[in-house]
C-alpha cells in the first residue's frame, strides 16, 4: 500500500519545492508530459528523469526508505513496461526498453513530487483562486480526499475481521480476488456513509449557503513560480537538444 | 455506530422520481468519494495492465478488453448521483488522483478522464437523465467505450499501415465497447444496487427506488 | 415520531434524552433544518426564531458523533476557518475569530497542527471550535461524546460547559446517556414512545446496572495465555504493545483496561489469533487447540476455519465484520466456515435470530440495522460457532441502557457455560459487573507484566498463581 499511504494526504513539512505554488507545479507537469509523450528515445527521458531526481532533496525525499515507500509501484511499473517491450516486441532492443521504462518514471515522478510537497488544501486554494475552479467542487473533492487515510487504516481492520469470521483466501488466486473485492466493497460502503455525514457537517457550517466563499489563506504567485516553470522548459529543451545531437531523437507527433 | 440521523440538505424543490439539477453538497462529496476510490483503482490497474496485456499480445487490439476499468467511475457516479456532470466530475477526479499517486501517462490521463466522463455522460444525456436502469447503464457503457476508443485511436493508433482499419481500429473499438459495457455498465449498476441495499445511499434517489 | 410539543427559550440549555431509536435525533435533525426533503414526511409546525428552520440554518451550529466525518481541512486552524470562509468573511477578520474559538474550547495545539495527529477528544473540540467560530444562535449537540474514551468525553463536556456558560446561545444536547450532562443543563426532556416527558431538577436516570442479575462465573482450566507477548509495527521504534502477560480461563472474564494508546486493542488482536506477536508468544491450551491440524502452533497460524470455531472475536465497529447481504446468512457463515453442515448452520442461525429478537429482520441487510442491533448481531456472529474463547473490543461503546443490559447478560451466559472472555473496555460499569480478572495497561515503554487483580467476590483470596507478578 506504499503509494496509497503516500496519498495519506496531510500537511507537508516545509520543503523548498513546497514553496512553489501548486499551479506552477501543475504547469511544469504539463510541459514534461507534453515533451515525454512525444518522444520515443532513451536520451530525452534520461535527461528529464535526471533533472527530476535532482529535485528529490528539495522535496524532502532524501531518506532512501521514504523514497522507496513513495516510488516502489512506479519503479515496478516502469521495469515491467521496459521488460515487456524488450521480451515481447520483436523489433525492440534493450535500449528501447530502457527508454520506455525511463519515460514512465519521467511521467510519473512529478505527481509523486507534487504529493510529497503540497498540502491538498493549498492545491484547492490555488486551483480555485488562480484557475477559477468551482469552490464547491474543489473543496468537496478535498473533503473526499481526506477520507483516504481513514480508509487505509480501516483496510487492515476489515481484513482481520474477515479472518476472525473464518474467511481467508490461502493461496487460491480466485479466492484472493474475491476476498479483496469484499474488503474493497466494505470500504466503499464506509466511505459513502462517511461522505454523506461529512456533507451534512459541511452544510451545517454553511458550505451550501450560496454566499460567495472567501479564502483565509490566499494563494500568491511569486517570481520563483515563473522561474520554476521556465526552468522546466529549459530542462526539456536541453533534453530534446541533446537527443537530437546524439542522433537518438525519435519524435511521435500526436494528434 | 448509530444511524445517520441528520441527513444532508436539499434546498431545491424536487419532483418525485426526478432529482433536481442543482448539486447538493452530499452529491458533490459522494461523487468525489467515488472519484477518489476509482483513482486508487486506476493506479493499481496501471500497475498490472502491462502484465495482463502481455499474454494478449498475439492479437494487439485484444488488450482493449482491459480498458473497461477506466470507464467505471463516470458511469457509476452518474448512476448513483443522477445529476448532469456527475460522470465528468468523478471520472476527471479519478484520473487526477491516479496522476497524484504516480501515473505512467502523466497529465494526459486527466484529459482522458474528462473525455471518458463525457462519453459516459452522453449515455445519460440521451435518456435525458430520467432513467437509470439496465438500458441506460448499457447505453452509457457503449458511449463511454466509444469515447475512449476515439481518443486512443487518434492519439496513439491512427489508421495507417501499422494500424489498419479492419485488423486494428475496428476490433480495438469493439473490444473496448464490450469491456466498457460489461465493467462500467453491468458491473457498475450491480455495484450501485449493492450499495443501495446496504442503506448507504439513503440520501440519494438511487438508494430509495425499489429494485 | 408523532405528536411532539416542545418550546425552548433563548439561552436555555436543554438535554434531550431517551432510548436509541425513540426519535431524539430525528427531532434534532428537524431543528437543524437539514432534514432531507426527499426522504421525510413532516406534519405540524416547527419554528426556529419564529420561522422555518431552513431559513435559520446560518444561525445554527451542529456537533455530531463522529469527529472524522466532520473535519474537512488538513490543519486545525484551516478547519475552524472553513465555516467562516463559507460565510464570506474577509481573511483579515477570520484569523482572530479562529484563535478566539480555539482558545474557548481549550484546544491544546497551534493552528498548524495536522488534524490527523489529534486524538478523538481533541478532534471533537476542534469541530466544536469550528461551530462556535460562526457564532451560532442555537447550538445542537448530537451525542458528541459517544465515540470518545472517558477522558476525551470529559474534556469535550468541559469545553461545552465553558462555551455555554454565558447563555449567548441556546443549547440542545441529545444523548441517551443523561448522567454526565445533568450539571451542564437547565432542563431535561425525555423522549418516550408517544411523546415527551419533562424531568425536574433532581431527576437522575436509573443506573443501568440496577437490578441486573447475572449468572455467576465458573472456575475452569486455562485456555489461552499471552506469555510476555508484545507487538511492534514494522518501521516503528516504539512497541504498540510492550511485553504483556495475560491468562484466559474457562468460565471467567478478563477485563483489559487503560488509556488509549496503551495497546489494549493490539493485545486483543494477539489473543484473537489475528496478529502474530513480535515478542513472546500466545499459547493455546490443549483443550482449546484440540482438533487443529497442527495443534502445537500458535493461534495466529491456525487456519481461519479452525480459528472461528475456537476463538470468537467482536471488533469495535460491527459493520467492519459484515460479509453477507442478509442477517440469516451472516449468522450461518461462521458455522459453515468451521465445517458444519448447511442444515445445522441454518438451524443455528435461526436459533440465534430468535434469541436476539431479530427474526423479523432475518432477510434484512446487516448494514441497515440500527447501531444497537448491529452490535448485538456482531456478538451473535461470534457466538454462532460456540467458541471456547471470546475476545471483544469495546462491546458496549455508545450503546443505550437497554442494549447494554442485553449485551452484558449475553456475555455472562457465555461465561457460565464455560467460555473464557477477554474484553477490552473503557466502560467502568462493565468492568464492575462482569470482570473476574483485570489487566490494567499503562502507557509505558519498558517491559511490563500483568497483574491479576481479583474481582470483588474473591478480593480477599491471595493471588497464588505464579504469573501474578
Amino acid at each position: 500500500m506504499g503509494a496509497v499511504t503516500s496519498l495519506a494526504l496531510g500537511p507537508t513539512a516545509g520543503t523548498r519545492l513546497g514553496r512553489i505554488n501548486p499551479v506552477a507545479q501543475l504547469g511544469a507537469i504539463g510541459v514534461v508530459t507534453l515533451v515525454l509523450l512525444t518522444s520515443l528515445d532513451v536520451v530525452t527521458p534520461a535527461v528529464v528523469v535526471a533533472a527530476e531526481l535532482c529535485l528529490l532533496p528539495a522535496a524532502g525525499l532524501s531518506s532512501p526508505w521514504d523514497l522507496w515507500r513513495r516510488t516502489w509501484p512506479l519503479l515496478l511499473g516502469a521495469s515491467s513496461v521496459g521488460l515487456v517491450n524488450v521480451l515481447l516486441s520483436a523489433d525492440a532492443g534493450v535500449i528501447t526498453g530502457v527508454g520506455l521504462g525511463l519515460r514512465v518514471v519521467g511521467l510519473a515522478l512529478p505527481g509523486v513530487l507534487l504529493v510529497a510537497t503540497t498540502d491538498p488544501v493549498r492545491l484547492a486554494d490555488a486551483l480555485t483562486l488562480h484557475w477559477r475552479m468551482s469552490t464547491r467542487f474543489a473543496f468537496g473533492a478535498l473533503a473526499a480526499l481526506r477520507l483516504v487515510p481513514l480508509l487505509i487504516g480501516e483496510f487492515e481492520s476489515v481484513r482481520l475481521a474477515r479472518r476472525a469470521r473464518g474467511v481467508e483466501a490461502g493461496r487460491n488466486p480466485v479466492a484472493r480476488a474475491r476476498l479483496l473485492g469484499g474488503i474493497v466493497f466494505a470500504l466503499l460502503v464506509s466511505a459513502v456513509r462517511r461522505g454523506s455525514r461529512l456533507a451534512t457537517a459541511m452544510d451545517a457550517r454553511g458550505f451550501d449557503s450560496g454566499i460567495p466563499r472567501s479564502n483565509a489563506r490566499g494563494s500568491r504567485l511569486h517570481r520563483r513560480d515563473a522561474a520554476f516553470v521556465a526552468g522546466t522548459v529549459a530542462v526539456c529543451v536541453a533534453a530534446v537538444t541533446s537527443s537530437v545531437l546524439t542522433g537518438a531523437w525519435h519524435p511521435v507527433f500526436v494528434g | 455506530m448509530a444511524e445517520q440521523a441528520v441527513r444532508p440538505s436539499s434546498v431545491d424543490a424536487v419532483e418525485p422520481g426526478r432529482p433536481g439539477v442543482r448539486w447538493r453538497t452530499v452529491d458533490i462529496v459522494v461523487a468525489a468519494v467515488l472519484g477518489v476510490a476509482f483513482g486508487v483503482v486506476f493506479w493499481a490497474w496501471n500497475l498490472v495492465f502491462g502484465v495482463l496485456a502481455a499474454p494478449l499480445d498475439f492479437f494487439p487490439p485484444l488488450s482493449a478488453i482491459l480498458n473497461g476499468v477506466y470507464l467505471m467511475p463516470g458511469v457509476v457516479a452518474a448512476l448513483l448521483v443522477r445529476k448532469p456532470g456527475a460522470a465528468v466530475f468523478a471520472s476527471t477526479l479519478a484520473a487526477a488522483v491516479s496522476l497524484l499517486l504516480g501515473s505512467p501517462y502523466g497529465l494526459v490521463i486527466v484529459v482522458y478522464g474528462m473525455v471518458q466522463g463525457l462519453g459516459g455522460e452522453l449515455g445519460f444525456l440521451l435518456t435525458r437523465y430520467r432513467h437509470f436502469g439496465w438500458a441506460t447503464a448499457v447505453l452509457a457503457g457503449v458511449t463511454a467505450g466509444l469515447s475512449t476508443s476515439i481518443l486512443d485511436l487518434s492519439l496513439y493508433y491512427p489508421v495507417s499501415q501499422e494500424y489498419p482499419f479492419w485488423a486494428f481500429t475496428l476490433p480495438y473499438t469493439v473490444f473496448t465497447v464490450i469491456s466498457s459495457v460489461l465493467l462500467a455498465g453491468v458491473l457498475g449498476l450491480l455495484l450501485v444496487r449493492a450499495l443501495a441495499r446496504t442503506g448507504a445511499l439513503s440520501s440519494f434517489a438511487a438508494g430509495r427506488t425499489r429494485v | 415520531m408523532t405528536g411532539v410539543d416542545l418550546v425552548v427559550e433563548p439561552g436555555e440549555r436543554v438535554l434531550l434524552t431517551g432510548a436509541s431509536g425513540a426519535g431524539k435525533s430525528t427531532l434534532l435533525a428537524a431543528l437543524a433544518g437539514i432534514l432531507d426533503a426527499e426522504g421525510a414526511e413532516v406534519a405540524g409546525e416547527l419554528t426556529v426564531d419564529g420561522g422555518d428552520p431552513r431559513a435559520a440554518r446560518g444561525r445554527l451550529g451542529l456537533l455530531a458523533q463522529d469527529p472524522d466525518s466532520q473535519l474537512v481541512m488538513t490543519r486545525a486552524g484551516d478547519d475552524v476557518a472553513f465555516g467562516l470562509e463559507n460565510a464570506g468573511l474577509p481573511a483579515a477578520d477570520i484569523w482572530p475569530r479562529v484563535d478566539e474559538a480555539l482558545a474557548a474550547v481549550g484546544f491544546p495545539h497551534g493552528r498548524d497542527r495536522p488534524t490527523q495527529a489529534l486524538s478523538g477528544g481533541e478532534k471533537q473540540r476542534l469541530v466544536l471550535a469550528g461551530v462556535l467560530a460562526r457564532r451560532p444562535g442555537l447550538l445542537l449537540l448530537d451525542e458528541p461524546t459517544a465515540q470518545l474514551d472517558p477522558p476525551g468525553a470529559a474534556l469535550v463536556r468541559a469545553a461545552v460547559a465553558r462555551v455555554t456558560a454565558d447563555r449567548s446561545a441556546t443549547t440542545i444536547v441529545v444523548d441517551h446517556d443523561a448522567g454526565p450532562w445533568l450539571p451542564l443543563v437547565d432542563r431535561v426532556v425525555e423522549v418516550v414512545p408517544g411523546g415527551l416527558v419533562e424531568h425536574g431538577p433532581d431527576w437522575h436516570p436509573a443506573a443501568r446496572t440496577a437490578g441486573l442479575r447475572l449468572p455467576p462465573a465458573v472456575d475452569g482450566p486455562v485456555l489461552l495465555t499471552a506469555e510476555a507477548a508484545g507487538f511492534t509495527y514494522r518501521g516503528s521504534a516504539t512497541p504498540a504493545l510492550p511485553a504483556t502477560t495475560a491468562v484466559l480461563r474457562s468460565g471467567r472474564t478478563l477485563a483489559v483496561t487503560g488509556p488509549n494508546g496503551a495497546g489494549k486493542s493490539t493485545l486483543a488482536l494477539l489473543l484473537a489469533g489475528l496478529r502474530a506477536p513480535t515478542t513472546g508468544r500466545i499459547a493455546a491450551a490443549r483443550d482449546l487447540a484440540a482438533g487443529v491440524r497442527r495443534e502445537h502452533r500458535e493461534p495466529h497460524r491456525w487456519r481461519a476455519g479452525e480459528l472461528v470455531s475456537r476463538i470468537g472475536t467482536v471488533f469495535q465497529h460491527p459493520e467492519q465484520q459484515f460479509l453477507t447481504g442478509r442477517l440469516r446468512d451472516e449468522l450461518a457463515l461462521g458455522p459453515l466456515r468451521s465445517g458444519e453442515h448447511a442444515t445445522a448452520a441454518r438451524a443455528t442461525a435461526e436459533e440465534l435470530l430468535e434469541r436476539l429478537g431479530l427474526t423479523a429482520f432475518a432477510d434484512a441487510n446487516p448494514y441497515t440495522l440500527s447501531g444497537g442491533q448491529q452490535r448485538r448481531l456482531s456478538v451473535a456472529t461470534a457466538l454462532a460457532t460456540a467458541p471456547q474463547v471470546l475476545v471483544l473490543d469495546e462491546p458496549t461503546f455508545g450503546q443505550d441502557a437497554a442494549t447494554w443490559r442485553e449485551l452484558v447478560t449475553l456475555l455472562a451466559e457465555q461465561r457460565s457455560r464455560g467460555c473464557a472472555i477477554a474484553v477490552v473496555t473503557h466502560d467502568a460499569d462493565l468492568v464492575e459487573v462482569l470482570a473476574d480478572d483485570r489487566l490494567p495497561l499503562a502507557m509505558t515503554t519498558g517491559e511490563r507484566a500483568s497483574q491479576r487483580v481479583p474481582a470483588s467476590e474473591e478480593r480477599n483470596e491471595p493471588g497464588a498463581e505464579p504469573w501474578a507478578l
